[in-house]
């Protein structure tokens, strides 16, 4: 989606021009365009009364902020304690391999995946979990993460 | 409906009590997170859809988690004069079932899991017996709750209404007792009586710290500087834990009264709740839950008519775990990064925009109804002599029984493993249990008559911390479970003091080494000064906790350690560097399920003769051990 002004303007308009509203309107920018495009942080910045420097400093410290534009599909996979002791680690590889991700964490070049740790996704009594989109999927091994890519691959 | 005097909130009960017990069937869906995860919305469109199209005079409501989370999808059915009926592992399939069976009338007898005799609301006029006579057939034989190993030793207090009530129906709540206490509070009660029933019942604080609830709020009472804030902590970062989570799906309004109740005591009129995003529902749960206790009148302006006024904002978090420390999560809230500072001034002092802020987890609040209806002295009996009440832990990793557990404090970690827990899965032996998240530590079976509270965890080097349980088996090293912790919180260390940002680093590149056998003996002892001297220097609680992890895995497995130093070798077959993989030759049987899995063409062989792995070409991913179901593959 192309960073418009109307776009932009429906989600300043729910706030007050007052610095405490920074993280809720990145949160609402995160969620429209699945990054924090530059010239939205410029307007989100104007408008709240806030330096641009602190809202980068905002952006960069959280993790649920991203300044890249993020794949169709994104996968969490989760690296929790409970995950990590029923072989999360070789799950999430497994992905990495299957989608040539190059990095720990990334998205793929035909923008289709974009795939990512976080650390508990608090299903922690079907570990290992990951989150693909809004659906969580539990007890997987290596080959349910295979089946899975191919089933995302096709929708 | 408006409730402002003792008799609208009796209408309301009885309004809510005509709902939880019709005097027609009921049928009851889990639908907390974990509940979704296993397909619970399925189950429950289906339980809908049948219902509408064959005319069924009954009702079909949904509920939150009651902590047996590896039986889900979890049904209950709730017949007049019956006791209430509970079904495991309920999916599309088995619904049909079960529905064909309960809309004919019968009650069914596959996937049924136990039944509940007496339901005791806590706070209100005490249990209450579900049906008169005597039971008959199946049902006379069939467990009850109690019967369960799972469930024997809980007590589900800060649990009450879990898969009990709606989330989303406030008349719910108020039937099971729910808003009697704030109305006793506010009615009753000065705001100092308030605070001396909390400090004598012996609350301590749920989201880690135990520190003593009612002296929290004592000194925020005390404290100059309008106005006050109330907050709630539901930013749940700890890797393992996920009862706030569950407590805000399964009864909010529990802690949206806990809010109250205190925000009278400190003399507060403004709140907020700051709760991860990384929780969809928990969100969506808690903002209708605010908008249903506004329109009741019972968020607001003049309370009950008492002249008593509070409101609650819901602040999201970022994702960022340090946002659970106080002072982090204010700025948070204050819409900066999320660094903590010294604390030479308390937050009851000055915290949130630099005004008294007196700052409670979700489990604290949602204790806080109880001591007020209940009184001091009736919480003071339940747990040990300095840690008083329940605590909810969510007992996960490899262990039989995963789910959310609720139990007086002061049980043995071995009643909760082997009892409740049921022991670790198949051949596997019990090795350690990590309390605490990443600021705890690892217990080693020797200690396992250790009573879970404060103080005795403290002792044995891990903390109660927000109740994360992960047991662990033989197949877990312990060097590679300091590592995890290690890279969770050099991930998650906000960078600000040089200790923790820089002390972590050096100790993760220790343990590298360890993990890739290129350790020595001096590293070991470098490890571990360098851990205390991170625990002395570091600014907050996140890095004055962070070297627990390899602490205790140091005190009791140091053993393992020096396996990996002094003979290059992993135990429990984790660290990669250490192990190599092979096909036993007399094992295999030459199914090419692993030829087939296997990422690098490493295993090769014809079918129905045995497997060769070509050890140079091996990334040790370990896709075959996982597939093959013969164990041929086998690690050392």
């Amino acid at each position: 989606m192309s960073v418009t002004f109307k776009s932009l303007e429906t989600i300043l308009d729910q706030y007050p021009p007052n610095p405490e509203h920074l993280i809720s309107a990145l949160q609402d920018v995160q969620a429209k365009f699945s990054y924090i495009p530059k010239e939205a942080m410029t307007a989100v910045c104007d408008h709240l009364g806030v330096p641009v420097s602190r809202g980068w400093a905002v952006a960069t410290f959280y993790k649920a902020f991203s300044l890249e534009p993020k794949g169709e599909h994104e996968i969490s996979v989760c690296l929790g304690t409970a995950c990590h002791v029923r072989g999360a680690r070789n799950v999430y590889e497994k992905f990495r391999r299957d989608l040539a991700i190059p990095g720990e964490e990334g998205t793929t070049k035909d923008l289709k995946f974009t795939l990512r740790q976080v650390r508990c996704l608090g299903c922690c009594s079907m570990a290992p979990v990951a989150q693909i989109d809004e659906e969580v999927h539990g007890g997987l091994s290596q080959r349910k993460a295979g089946t899975l890519l191919k089933q995302f691959r096709k929708r | 409906m408006q409730i402002k005097t003792l008799e609208d909130m009796q209408t309301a009960k009885k309004l809510g009590l005509a709902q939880l017990y019709p005097d027609k069937p009921k049928i009851l869906v889990g639908m907390a997170t974990c509940g979704l995860a296993a397909g619970a919305q399925k189950v429950f469109d289906l339980f809908q859809r049948k219902a509408q199209h064959e005319h069924w005079d009954g009702v079909v409501e949904k509920t939150g988690c009651i902590g047996f989370c590896y039986k889900e999808p979890l049904v209950d059915f709730i017949l007049p004069d019956k006791p209430r009926l509970t079904y495991e592992q309920v999916t599309p399939d088995v619904a049909e079932e079960l529905w064909s069976e309960i809309s004919a009338g019968k009650i069914p007898e596959k996937h049924f899991l136990a039944r509940l005799d007496i339901d005791d609301p806590i706070l209100d006029g005490g249990p209450r017996k579900l049906y008169k006579g005597k039971l008959k057939g199946f049902l006379a034989k069939a467990p009850r709750y109690e019967d369960l190993d799972f469930f024997k030793l809980q007590r589900h207090l800060a649990m009450r209404n879990c898969g009990f009530v709606d989330p989303d129906n406030i008349l719910h709540y108020i039937a099971r007792g729910g808003y009697f206490a704030l109305y006793k509070a506010l009615t009753e009660m000065a705001p100092e009586e308030v605070i001396e029933a909390v400090t004598v019942a012996g609350l301590r604080g749920r989201g880690g710290g135990g520190f003593p609830t009612g002296v929290k709020w004592a000194s925020c009472r005390k404290a100059q500087g309008w106005p006050k804030y109330v907050l709630c902590n539901a930013d749940e970062g700890d890797p393992g834990a996920y009862m706030d989570r569950s407590l805000i799906e399964g009864d909010p309004h529990a802690i949206l009264e806990g809010m109250l109740i205190g925000a009278y005591a400190i003399g507060s009129s403004e709140g907020y709740v700051y709760v991860r995003a990384e929780y969809p529902l928990a969100v969506k749960t808690l903002q209708r839950s605010i908008l249903a206790a506004r329109e009741a009148g019972l968020l607001g302006e003049n309370i009950f008519g008492t002249g008593f006024s509070f409101d609650i904002k819901l602040n999201l978090g970022g994702g960022a775990f340090v946002c659970g420390e106080s002072t982090a999560l204010m700025a948070s809230i204050e819409g900066k990064p999320g660094e903590p500072r010294a604390k030479y001034v308390h937050t009851v002092d000055k915290g949130l925009w630099n005004r008294p802020s007196n700052l409670n987890n979700v489990e604290t609040w949602a204790n806080v109804p109880l001591i007020i209806a209940k009184g001091a002295d009736w919480y003071r009996d339940i747990g040990t002599e300095g840690s008083k009440g329940t605590k909810i832990f969510s007992l996960v990793g490899q262990v039989k029984n995963v789910g959310l557990v609720e139990v007086p404090m002061g049980i043995s970690i071995k009643d909760m493993v082997n009892l409740i827990g049921g022991g670790v899965p198949e051949t596997k032996e019990f090795k350690a249990i990590q309390i605490g998240g990443p600021s705890g530590g690892c217990i080693p079976r020797e200690l396992w008559d250790l009573p879970i509270d404060f103080d005795s965890l403290w002792d044995a080097g891990a903390i109660m911390g927000s109740g994360g349980m992960i047991v662990m088996d033989d197949s877990t090293c312990m060097v590679d479970v300091a590592k995890f912790f290690l890279d969770f919180l050099i991930d998650e260390s906000c960078g600000k003091c040089i200790p923790c940002r820089l002390g972590l680093k050096r100790m993760r590149e220790i343990l590298e080494e360890f993990s890739t056998g290129k350790g020595t003996v001096a590293d070991l002892d470098e490890l571990q000064s360098l851990a205390e001297a991170v625990k002395d220097g570091s600014l907050c609680a996140l890095g004055g906790s962070a070297p627990n992890p390899v602490l205790s895995t140091l005190r009791y497995f140091r053993e393992e350690y020096e396996a990996h130093v002094l003979r290059r070798k992993c135990p429990a077959a984790v660290c990669k560097e250490l192990i190599t993989y092979s096909i036993n030759q007399e094992l295999c049987n030459g199914c090419t399920a692993c030829v087939q899995e296997c990422p690098q063409g490493a295993i090769t062989g014809e079918k129905k003769k045995p497997h060769q792995l070509n050890a140079a070409l091996c990334i040790k991913c370990g896709a075959c051990h996982e597939v093959c179901k013969f164990k041929a593959v086998e690690v050392f």
